[in-house]
């Protein structure tokens, strides 16, 4: 009898489980989230991920989205593939109806199953700028300026330095060689057929920390009136050190969106240093912001101070708009079905409803919609001036034909 | 592999080559082949399968790698960038004149095996340390290539979206389908290299690795061997290449970097050199004991650590635990898991006899 017994407890405890897992399901809604706090690209992850989880946190803390919970299963996937497709499959085992995907390569390696197993996935400012497409790439949302938009803007931002005209001028490229480095390149050359200025590119390769002859020639031999950044990782900060070492003037130089943080400039040296120096920003930069005061009340509440993480206020800050955006997704998603029963087609059509949602100036003024899943390709400028950085531009997004006219012609 | 055999009984060359030592032997074999085609596939959940594929992906390349490292004594650190080589080749045949896996598979391999050939030439003059060196020139050198030929690598982007692989006119796309998909090459390169480390062709690797001069003096053509030893071992680096990228979808040059040949070298040494069950070993512990980690700390890490504090120090506490796990094991036996495994085995067959 005793042998039985252990095969009847068994049994009764797969049923029991079987019988449990879906039940709980029904009253929280699962968020996949990618991270990266040991990897390639760990300065970025360390920052982002807690600021991704204080806003969930927070939405939880007012009661969750209508009524629901939210869960996020975080896993670390020290910017290597085959973990990120393990923890793919695992957030799509704990039913995660959106995931935050983590990483270029990620997120190539995951277009595919995303679109098969229709669940979102959100590449805030990285992957492929031509999934901006949304009737192509049906469930890869971007939701934030793609380097060809970062592009676009940039050129227009130096074109509007340059007093208005950018005929005979001279840009310079300066770009970390590998294929996210070299993606806004074809934008820049179209754009300087149609604005008649002169671009030279300059290639640094990986890992990135030498570039000591690059910027030599930019400011010695080419004489760049214009220098247009796009490094990744620890060579924005060496950029900025070794051209205010030959003496090129940091006002005239813009950076993308990954080499526009506080850590950038603290590692170059400096706000002192660094004085002068643009970026462009896919989220709102600095604490100014009402979600950012709330963050801050509820951890006063639960009588802890607020995360030092904060401080590193670009990658915080752009934590909680992925998270909020997240949530908004889901919040237009729960309006259809309020039971909270939602699958990842729900979100996908609710990411496809964001409009006019800014959190207080955190957010862009995204629209995203079921053909444009980049929601306008919306960048600020915001430059390093007296110790901290100061915004220069409001959103603003410029030539947005050449942009429609790469997406469309991408292979 | 599980049997053990009493007595030594074998009187001639044929009985002490042969796959099956023992009867015993088939029915492991029978056994395993029920476990892994009946009852896994069908008993657990995908995303379980979805870890022993990326396992099946890890063993097909470990075993290419231990042919040339463990069993010819050559070593390599290009091994990530024959697996783009095989990548690429297939899915430009692929998406550029829709080829079928079945064509595209051993044609990316094919162009491996060439390439990987090419790269070990060196190793006709150098050895060792020097060797390592010249591969690693060859990782970065075709990194760098497929980096920048768009027409290889299909664009800027250096991506190429590859079709699902299609088995008489059904697309394989689920994992449970992807499961069966690369268990039957993970069955073909176990058995091919068990066969050829038996062969001629193996018998001559084992002996350049264990004296190269001595191996030149008894006739064997240390050229061809060395050769084609990097040839066959960079076939099967091709192979699993063009098996991820069929398992991915994409064939893109940021999975193949560095740390993937450093990461396939970790596995051959953890599992134990030059034997096909360690390098099974090695892969499985390189890819699993992470994730086990992992989910080991998200059940205990928050009786020690506060909730908030948990996220950020499972994973480095992780990179730190597996470090230490690899050093502990190596430690514990030096020559790898295999031989740990073996330890254990013979230590039963006495038991509990020791004397």
């Amino acid at each position: 009898m005793r042998r039985y017994f252990g095969i009847f407890a068994a049994v009764a405890l797969a049923v029991a489980l079987t019988a449990v897992g879906p039940a709980q399901a029904a009253h929280e809604i699962v968020i996949g989230f990618q991270c990266d706090r040991t990897g390639a690209t760990q300065t970025v992850g360390v920052v982002i991920c807690p600021g991704y989880h204080d806003y969930i946190r927070l939405v939880n803390e007012q009661g969750g989205v209508m009524g629901h919970r939210l869960r996020v299963d975080e896993v670390d996937h020290e910017y290597k593939v085959p973990p990120a497709m393990e923890s793919y499959e695992r957030f799509k085992k704990e039913g995660a109806v959106v995931i935050g995907v983590y990483g270029t390569p990620q997120i190539y390696a995951l277009t595919q199953k995303l679109t098969e197993d229709r669940i979102p996935g959100t590449s805030p400012g990285f992957g492929k700028a031509a999934a901006a497409d949304g009737s192509r790439y049906p469930y890869i949302f971007p939701i934030a300026a793609t380097y060809w938009s970062q592009a676009t803007a940039a050129v227009k931002f130096v074109k509007d330095q340059l007093n208005g005209g950018l005929k005979g001028k001279k840009i310079a490229f300066l770009f970390f060689d590998n294929p996210a480095g070299r993606e806004p390149i074809p934008i820049l050359e179209d754009l300087s057929v149609k604005e008649g200025y002169q671009l030279k590119t300059f290639a640094v390769p990986p890992p990135g920390v030498e570039m000591g002859a690059q910027v030599l020639d930019i400011a010695q031999r080419y004489r760049a009136d214009f220098v247009i950044a796009h490094l990744f990782g620890r060579s924005p900060s060496v950029s900025i050190k070794e051209l205010k070492r030959v003496g090129y003037p940091l006002r005239k130089v813009v950076s993308f969106v990954w080499g526009a943080a506080e850590a950038d400039v603290e590692a170059a040296g400096g706000y002192a240093l660094a004085e002068g120096y643009y970026g462009l920003q896919f989220a709102g930069v600095g604490q100014d912001f009402p979600v950012i005061a709330e963050i801050r009340e509820m951890y006063r509440k639960q009588g802890k101070d607020a995360p030092k993480e904060m401080a590193s206020t670009v990658y915080y800050n752009r934590g909680v708009l992925i998270g909020a955006l997240h949530v908004e997704a889901i919040r237009n998603a729960l309006k259809a079905r309020p039971d909270g029963k939602i699958t990842g087609e729900d979100v996908k059509r609710g990411f496809e409803q964001i409009k006019g949602f800014t959190l207080g100036g955190l957010v862009p003024p995204l629209e995203v919609t079921a053909t444009d899943h980049e929601g306008g390709g919306l960048v600020q400028v915001w430059q390093v001036r007296g110790g901290k950085w100061m915004r220069v531009t409001d959103w603003f997004k410029a030539y947005p034909e050449v942009v429609a006219k790469a997406v469309k012609e991408a292979k | 592999m599980i049997h053990r055999e009493c007595g030594v009984l074998k009187t001639t060359y044929e009985a002490d080559m042969a796959l099956y030592p023992l009867p015993i032997a088939r029915w492991t074999v029978a056994a395993l082949a029920v476990l892994f085609f009946l009852v896994l596939p069908f008993s657990v959940h995908e995303y379980y399968l979805s870890i022993v594929n990326l396992i099946a992906i890890a063993v097909v390349g470990a075993l290419g790698l231990n042919i040339l490292v463990g069993s010819t004594g050559q070593i390599s650190i290009g091994h990530g960038a024959f697996m783009s080589v095989g990548a690429y080749t297939a899915a430009n045949f692929a998406v550029r004149l829709g080829a079928p896996f079945w064509l595209a598979l051993p044609l990316g391999g094919a162009m491996a095996a060439l390439v990987g050939a090419v790269v070990g030439i060196p190793s006709l003059r150098i050895k060792g340390l020097y060797l390592a060196i010249a591969t690693l020139a060859g990782q970065l050198i075709i990194e760098w290539t497929i980096n920048h030929v768009t027409w290889i690598s299909g664009g800027v982007q250096a991506s190429i979206e590859m079709p699902r692989p299609a088995f008489l006119g059904v697309e394989i796309a689920s994992q449970r389908g992807m499961y069966f998909f690369l268990m039957f090459f993970v069955v073909l390169a176990v058995v091919g290299t068990l066969n050829l480390l038996r062969s001629r062709i193996g018998r001559a690797f084992i002996a350049i690795r264990d004296h190269d001069i001595a191996a030149e003096i008894i006739g064997i053509n240390i050229f061809r061997y060395k050769l084609l030893a990097f040839a066959i071992s960079s076939f099967y680096a091709g192979v699993t290449g063009v098996l991820y990228t069929y398992y991915l979808g994409i064939a893109n040059y940021e999975q193949f970097q560095i740390t993937v040949s450093i990461d396939y070298l970790a596995m051959i040494i953890i599992g134990g050199l030059g034997s096909v069950l360690g390098a099974i070993f090695g892969a499985i512990f390189v890819t699993l004991l992470p994730i086990v980690i992992r989910y080991a700390m998200e059940a205990l890490g928050g009786l020690v650590f506060s909730q908030a504090s948990v996220l950020n120090i499972i994973p480095n506490l992780r990179l730190i635990l597996f470090g230490t796990l690899i050093v502990f094991f190596l430690v514990v036996e030096p020559e790898g898991l295999n031989r740990l495994w073996r330890n254990i085995r013979n230590y039963f067959r006495v038991w509990p006899f020791a004397y």
